[in-house]
């Protein structure tokens, strides 16, 4: 089922004549025939949920925007995709950027946003270029500008790109970035629909978010959510990367079960070079980690499906989340203690310094974790590596205290044993640098589904 | 005028009515006593400050009459106004209480604990702080974090390896001067107060930093090393100055002036801001027209035995357990010193033999 990719691969598709002949720019022209509110309505009847990662309705989010006489409002467009194991943004803006401008001015129009903003990362230098390029397009021909459609709505976007910071991708924190700010996270409340860039009013989406409005627009809320399971509806893109044969990026309707997208060969196709599953993050590096049996099976003994609710099936104790969707397959021979280390130290690195619990508490558990890795740790400090995640949890302005807390609880809820073989064989621990393959045997799983 | 409507909020069970937009934190300092949650980074005076440390951190069981779910996360007082029919558990709550514990510890991280030279001991907010809250030990086995020196001019010298970021200091340039020269570069625990390319804060107001900083990161120059600040006495002063109030507390030791600094109230905040004139060059007792002696709390190691006029703190416990509190141990029944028509705690400071004299016959 592809919705947003369906034309992905057709040549030339990144140029607007290209776009169009294959239906481009439909969305907009039966989006102005309606008035924003029933734009709304339909998004809100498709059940799209916010693609960045939590998850939210989207639909909702839209109704929360306030709405005061003559103060503008703004849609921000969130492209700071930096969590680690996520890439699917970029491929779609790299290869669809029209896709993603016609979401933006659906979705203005839907807003009453006259000046729309993408922020990107920086590191996606090159999608600058693209995306601008696309946008002059659009406007040549008549979709931004003036009075577009002679609907008398007026709508610009603009590209922002941001200096390359994790914690920019957090809409608080990207909309100080946006004024031209530091890129600390603000204290909610007040949310950004009431007081967001500039103090107006203020929708930030995901651009996979943005970019399923169209299908929505085209086929109507009820018909996207059709597709899906539940609460999960309509298509979600993946970006798988680790030890499975086929890497990259897949648009799946979340009635698949993971061990059918894992092992089967329509998706990534197995592990790589035989070798037996071993743990898996399911939505990004933020997400808590599952050991095999627990990513194929919840603890209930069901198989486990690719949508937000069978993910999160168990809470943390024995589920993980759907989050941004950057799936990450551990084989064999990884090593969690060395996975968890290197996060740690991304997470590090990221914390805005904001919160002291974030601030100190992410040094020292990578301090920790490095200690443990090469061969130094002792057993407290996994009890202690323990409680300083838990001290973190929950106690921040932002999630990033969250994302860095997750992983380190998942990791030694799920692989304790291998903490205390890192404890208890330092010599071994200190000679090998990854791959401490067969220590603690993964749980046996069939090669192919 | 209209009456201002006000909400009800209550706070470890003793409830309280405030204006409509109050915070919590706020809502209670009215209260007064233990039941107020310490703040590290939030200060009334200073607009956006607050939210960073998390030492406020307190559970809310009840979100307000209307809705009354409780609030799923611990909120930062300092930040999160109150509504009506709200309830609040600080120091009834044990996950507050360890999650405060846990946020002291993460201050003390990368804290150098110089105390002994630190001109900032004995009224540094982060020594109160760990006192009160935090545990005797560290579990903490690295090197701490350290910086290269910067030199931020004649006035006011930087120790950032004492920093807790507060942003404070920021605040106070960005609100009280015209221009802002430093603020905070580099993120995460390598973030660190400085000025760009080294330049050195000169403006008339900056020297309130120091006040403001609730540990001995910025401290005076001019006083720098001079003495022990529980040495000194504090003395109520003013003059007649063209850009401040004028209105400040002498550090004195003898005659002689040692430090000058803004007048603070009860919560350590500053009263009235004063300028760089006052604080830096009038180091003369002739400066100044001396008013008496300042009051500070009956806690601090500063004015030992000046407790006269102090404000006390209410004590509440009975009202916060909703019980008097059990005795370990009743001091009348044994001694045959202290008579029992004596109250300890109405004397104010420690009891001297007057005391105990004048009472009963």
């Amino acid at each position: 089922m592809k919705l947003l990719l369906e034309h992905a691969h057709v040549e030339g598709i990144r140029y607007y004549d290209t776009y169009r002949k294959h239906g481009g720019y439909r969305s907009v022209e039966k989006a102005f025939k309606m008035t924003p509110e029933e734009i709304v309505e339909e998004v809100k009847k498709s059940g799209l949920r916010g693609r960045g990662g939590a998850g939210f309705p989207t639909g909702m989010k839209w109704s929360f925007l306030a709405k005061p006489e003559g103060v503008p409002r703004h849609l921000v467009c969130n492209a700071d995709e930096s969590e680690p194991g996520t890439f699917k943004d970029r491929y779609l803006m790299e290869f669809i950027p029209h896709l993603l401008i016609e979401g933006l001015i659906v979705s203005s129009f839907a807003l009453g946003s006259n000046a729309t903003y993408i922020y990107i990362r920086g590191e996606y230098a090159w999608i600058v270029d693209i995306l601008e390029q696309a946008i002059t397009e659009a406007k040549n021909n008549g979709w931004l500008g003036k009075n577009i459609l002679n609907s008398g709505f007026d709508c610009e976007i603009y590209v922002q790109r941001g200096g390359g910071a994790y914690i920019c991708g957090e809409e608080t924190a990207l909309i100080e970035s946006l004024e031209g700010k530091r890129g600390n996270p603000r204290i909610k409340p007040p949310f950004p629909a009431i007081q967001g860039v500039w103090m107006r009013p203020t929708v930030v989406n995901n651009v996979e978010t943005l970019a399923a409005v169209v299908p929505i627009i085209n086929n109507g809320g009820e018909a996207y959510a059709s597709i899906g399971v539940g609460k999960s509806t309509g298509t979600k893109l993946l970006s798988v990367c680790g030890n499975v044969k086929r890497q990259g990026i897949y648009e799946i309707d979340m009635t698949q079960t993971v061990e059918e997208f894992i092992f089967s060969d329509e998706y990534c196709g197995g592990i790589a070079n035989g070798k037996r599953l071993k743990a898996c993050i399911p939505g990004g590096s933020s997400v808590p980690i599952l050991p095999a049996n627990l990513t194929l099976k919840t603890a209930k003994g069901e198989p486990r499906y690719m949508n937000y609710e069978s993910l999160s099936d168990g809470g943390f104790a024995t589920g993980s989340m759907m989050g941004s969707g950057g799936f990450i397959v551990l084989d064999e021979d990884q090593c969690v203690v060395r996975h968890t280390m290197t996060l740690a130290r991304f997470y590090n690195h990221e914390s805005c310094g904001q919160c002291s619990p974030c601030r100190e508490g992410t040094g020292w558990m990578y301090k920790i974790l490095k200690n443990i890795e090469y061969g130094k740790g002792k057993m407290s400090d996994i009890d202690l590596l323990w409680d300083i995640q838990r001290k973190i949890e929950g106690n921040t302005i932002c999630p990033l205290g969250d994302a860095a807390a997750w992983p380190v609880a998942a990791a030694i809820r799920h692989f304790r044993d291998e903490f205390e073989w890192h404890v208890n064989n330092p010599d071994e621990a200190q000679n090998r640098n990854y791959g401490l393959a067969h220590y603690a045997d993964p749980i046996h799983v069939p090669a192919s589904a | 005028m209209s009456e201002q409507p006000k909400f009800k909020v209550t706070i470890d069970n003793i409830t309280v009515e405030v204006p409509v937009g109050t915070t919590i934190l706020n809502a209670a300092r009215m209260i007064g006593g233990d039941v107020t949650p310490p703040a590290m980074c939030y200060y009334s005076k200073l607009e956006g400050s607050g939210g960073k440390c998390r030492t406020c951190l307190v559970e809310v069981s009840k979100g307000s009459e209307k809705d009354p779910r409780p609030m799923p996360k611990l909120v930062a007082s300092c930040r999160t106004t109150v509504m009506d029919g709200m309830e609040v558990k600080n120091i009834t709550s044990e996950k507050v209480l360890e999650a405060r514990k846990g946020v002291v510890e993460m201050l003390l991280v990368n804290h150098p604990l110089d105390c002994p030279v630190c001109d900032q001991a004995g009224e540094c907010h982060l020594q109160d702080l760990s006192y009160e809250h935090g545990a005797s030990t560290t579990r903490y086995e690295f090197d701490r974090r350290t910086f290269e020196k910067e030199d931020l001019g004649d006035y006011i010298s930087l120790h950032m390896t004492r920093c807790i970021l507060c942003y404070r200091c920021v605040y106070t340039a960005e609100q009280l001067t015209n221009k802002r020269e430093h603020g905070v570069l580099d993120r995460g625990d390598h973030a660190s107060i400085s000025t760009l390319l080294g330049k050195s804060l000169d403006n008339e107001f900056i020297g309130n930093v120091i006040d403001v900083c609730p540990v001995g990161a910025l401290t005076d120059k001019t006083f720098r090393f001079k003495n022990r600040v529980w040495f000194t006495k504090p003395v109520d002063a003013h003059r007649d100055c063209p850009t401040c109030s004028g209105k400040v507390r002498l550090w004195m030791r003898g005659d002689e002036v040692f430090r000058v600094t803004a007048r603070k109230d009860e919560w350590g905040e500053v009263e009235e801001w004063i300028c760089n004139d006052c604080r830096f060059h009038k180091k003369e007792t002739k400066d100044w027209i001396v008013e008496g002696p300042s009051k500070i709390s009956r806690h601090s190691v500063i004015s030992q035995g000046h407790y006269v006029g102090v404000k006390k703190q209410p004590v509440l416990i009975d009202k916060v357990i909703g019980k008097d509190p059990k005795l370990l141990l009743d001091i009348h029944s044994i001694s045959d010193v202290n008579r029992p028509e004596v109250e300890l705690s109405k004397i104010a400071g420690p009891a001297r033999s007057d005391d105990f004299k004048n009472t009963g016959k």
